[in-house]
């Protein structure tokens, strides 16, 4: 058969049900078998676009996304998506097509270099010299993608080896001896974490990704609720938590709440479990919870200690040792009166310091406004992506997620134009749910041309576009540590948002109204097909509170 | 479940930080690689876009063909040992890597020295050159070219000591290092 029919039994056998990608020279061998595969294929509009939608579809299903690009322009319009995953830890297989092996190194017609290119962003790349390489490399890149620490593998195809004819046989191990994760957790380290745990007088819990990807929420309720433990997430733990419950102090990091800030920086141990301590978490790093002894779990061991020492460190996988804390724990008898004065505490902060904005007193939808409106509008029941910058901080403060894998963005790399495809990808994984992207006018015009993909397969997503007209975040900085000179940040009046989306085969509305938005909001739901919505907000309204970069979460503003 | 040896109460503050500290010391890695396209590119990359400075590289084939040997040397003043290790971990081509212990190890480079000996000098550095048991390989009228085997040590003090002859040119391996003894390194 050929290379890329066992290609094709490979992904099936991988339980692929949809890939995302654009044909070209390289990999015509492969298109050509996905004639008729029977596997699910989207024609995106451009590679970037593809690959972020099998990250939103990896992120939403927490299965491994697959997204398909041809060589040269084709590999390297992948690189944003493929760093983008890295970053974030998604699990997703990128296959290219590379010029055939007689013209590698010979600066060939759209030839490039992609396993080198993508080298300092993979968890690791397959270079196929020998098509018999193909099915083996194919299920060891999924079984990295997935594991472990999930992440982005590159499987990098020439064009000559793909059509080539190999003798298949379906593929039932993997063997990567230099790849064994530890998932189980030493025992004696999470009993030693149990007792600091119950000696602890101001602890917190800070939860990120790791805990959504570990498919742990359950397990972090559990331990939480075995005493009255506060607990935080970072921008990519939002949902591993539910932003409803009582012992939730919000987000954390340079546009957390007050009480969660605060709470890190008088804590005397604080629990990290599957975060990693980035510098919009730890603001300055020297007085970044100056009190605090650290457990910190996590299935990377390279995470642990990296930026912060870990006093009690625990490798290993969230969902198989949250469980075992929360038993060792509650075998200790810990005395939960202790952690009154704690709360007593963080309540003070909580009262004084809410999430707060000043509302308009006429008709102009404020922000902040917009996103309880949209939450109000889906019931909180929605998946929600985003992309990058003011409307990306304020949905993650406004929309208490009540479940993982529900907040989809891009927290590491910060991308934008990561949300309208990242929504798109979600939406085919999880075509029952409802799937709005909240976007920012500048980012969404990064990967618009999506919309023509949502249109043509009719993948309804709803984009609500934060109308302002800047590149907001760039001028809130520029606005408070540039002395206001505003540096290209202005986009105007451009495009117009419901022409354009009529264009695109989609529904445009255009919404202004604070008194009637969630209304309409509800009307844009019900609305069959891709529908994006054009939300103008007031024109400069700032993000708080903040941390100033670089200072320690005491010196918060706003 | 039971473990001995953890203590019934335990206060926060006789915890430490476990790991991230700066050992002050050089450090030879010997790291197995399997023997495939890229894997030093993957290696070197790792240590440039994390800022480590490799002081010495050696990459050689073992007794298993499918695998080959890395013998690296880096500063311990400026880098946290296990913070690189873990990153080489995460390799998915790197299979074992030992932080090899300076006292249970042989370390060796070999070093090639040439050196201007004119007449009186010529006989100084000969001499010079068999108190460090180097060898003589290469001789014109005007110079030598010198063979040296040892550890990096040795080889430096030699270099200072030859260094006001004339040192035209000099090439060195890097040490490659194996564990004494029994044990695998």
């Amino acid at each position: 058969m050929r290379a890329v029919d066992a290609l094709m039994e490979c992904l099936k056998a991988e339980g692929v049900d949809v890939v995302f990608g654009l044909p070209g020279g390289a990999n015509l061998p492969t298109y050509d078998a996905f004639y008729d595969a029977g596997i699910r294929h989207i024609l995106v509009r451009h590679e970037a676009g593809g690959g972020h939608a099998a990250e939103g579809y990896a992120k939403a299903t927490g299965k491994v996304g697959v997204a398909l690009a041809t060589s040269g322009p084709g590999a390297t319009n992948l690189i944003t998506p493929i760093c983008d995953a890295m970053m974030d830890s998604v699990p997703v297989v990128f296959i290219t097509g590379q010029v055939r092996t007689e013209l590698l190194g010979t600066d060939g017609f759209q030839e490039a270099d992609m396993i080198g290119i993508s080298m300092p962003i993979v968890k690791h790349s397959f270079m196929i010299q020998d098509p018999l390489e193909i099915p083996r490399s194919i299920h060891e890149a999924f079984h990295l993608a997935r594991t472990g620490r999930p992440g982005p593998v590159v499987v990098d195809i020439p064009q000559d080896l793909s059509r080539a004819d190999i003798p298949y046989e379906p593929v039932s191990d993997v063997r990567l001896p230099g790849y064994q994760p530890t998932t189980e957790g030493n025992q004696k380290q999470i009993r030693i974490a149990a007792k600091a745990l119950a000696n602890a007088r101001r602890p917190i819990i800070y939860a990120g990704g790791g805990v959504v990807a570990s498919g742990a929420a359950a397990e972090l309720t559990e331990l939480a609720t075995c005493d009255r433990f506060p607990v935080t997430c970072t921008v990519m733990g939002l949902g591993g938590f539910p932003g409803t419950h009582e012992q939730w102090l919000g987000m954390l990091g340079m546009h957390g709440t007050r009480a969660a800030n605060y709470a890190m920086d008088e804590a005397d141990l604080i629990c990290a479990i599957g975060a990693r301590f980035d510098d919009r978490v730890t603001g300055k790093l020297s007085e970044f919870a100056p009190r605090a002894k650290f457990i910190h779990i996590d299935i990377d061991p390279a995470e642990i200690s990296k930026n912060v020492p870990a006093h009690i460190p625990i490798v290993g996988d969230a969902k198989n040792i949250l469980p075992r804390l929360t038993a060792e724990y509650r075998a200790l008898g810990a005395d939960p009166g202790r952690l009154e004065e704690w709360w007593s505490r963080i309540r003070v902060w909580q009262e004084r310091h809410p999430l707060r904005y000043e509302d308009s007193t006429d008709s102009e939808i404020k922000p902040q406004f917009m996103i309880q409106a949209l939450y109000e509008a889906t019931g909180g029941e929605a998946i929600v992506s985003s992309d990058v910058g003011q409307h990306q901080m304020w949905a993650a403060q406004y929309y208490n997620f009540p479940r993982p894998r529900r907040w989809i963005n891009s927290g590491g790399l910060g991308t934008m134009g990561f949300g309208l495809p990242a929504a798109m990808g979600a939406k085919v994984g999880c075509p029952d749910q409802t799937v709005v992207c909240i976007a920012g006018d500048g980012s969404v015009q990064m990967n618009m041309q999506e919309l023509a993909t949502c249109s043509q397969e009719g993948i309804a997503i709803k984009v609500f576009i934060m109308n302002n007209g800047y590149l907001g975040m760039v001028r809130q900085w520029q606005e408070l540590f540039w002395d206001k000179r505003y540096s290209q940040v202005d986009m105007g009046q451009w495009p117009d948002f419901v022409k354009l989306a009529e264009a695109y085969g989609a529904t445009g509305l255009r919404l202004d109204d604070k008194h009637t938005l969630v209304s309409d909001m509800k009307e844009a739901l019900a609305t069959d097909g891709p529908v994006l919505v054009d939300v103008r907000v007031t024109r400069e309204e700032n993000t708080y509170p903040m941390i100033p970069a670089g200072q320690p979460a005491r010196n918060m503003v706003g | 479940m039971g473990e001995p040896a953890t203590k019934e109460v335990l206060s926060l503050d006789e915890l430490e930080a476990v790991s991230g500290l700066r050992t002050g010391r050089k450090h030879i890695l010997s790291i197995l690689v399997e023997n495939k396209p890229g894997v030093l590119t993957r290696i070197a990359g790792l240590f440039a876009r994390r800022g480590f400075n490799i002081d010495t590289l050696a990459v050689g084939p073992t007794d298993d063909e499918r695998l080959s040997r890395i013998t690296l040397t880096l500063d311990g003043a400026l880098h946290p040992i296990d913070q690189v290790t873990k990153q080489l971990h995460k390799l998915v081509n790197v299979l074992k890597i030992r932080d090899l212990e300076p006292r249970e190890t042989l370390a060796r480079e070999l070093a090639m020295f040439k050196v201007s000996a004119d007449g009186a000098s010529r006989a100084e550095v000969m001499q010079l050159c068999e108190i460090f048991r180097g060898k003589v390989v290469d001789v014109t009228k005007r110079s030598l070219v010198i063979e040296l085997t040892g550890t990096c040590e040795k080889v430096d003090a030699f270099e200072q000591l030859v260094r006001p002859f004339g040192l035209i040119e000099m090439a060195r391996t890097g040490e490659i290092a194996i564990a004494r003894g029994r044990s695998e390194t």
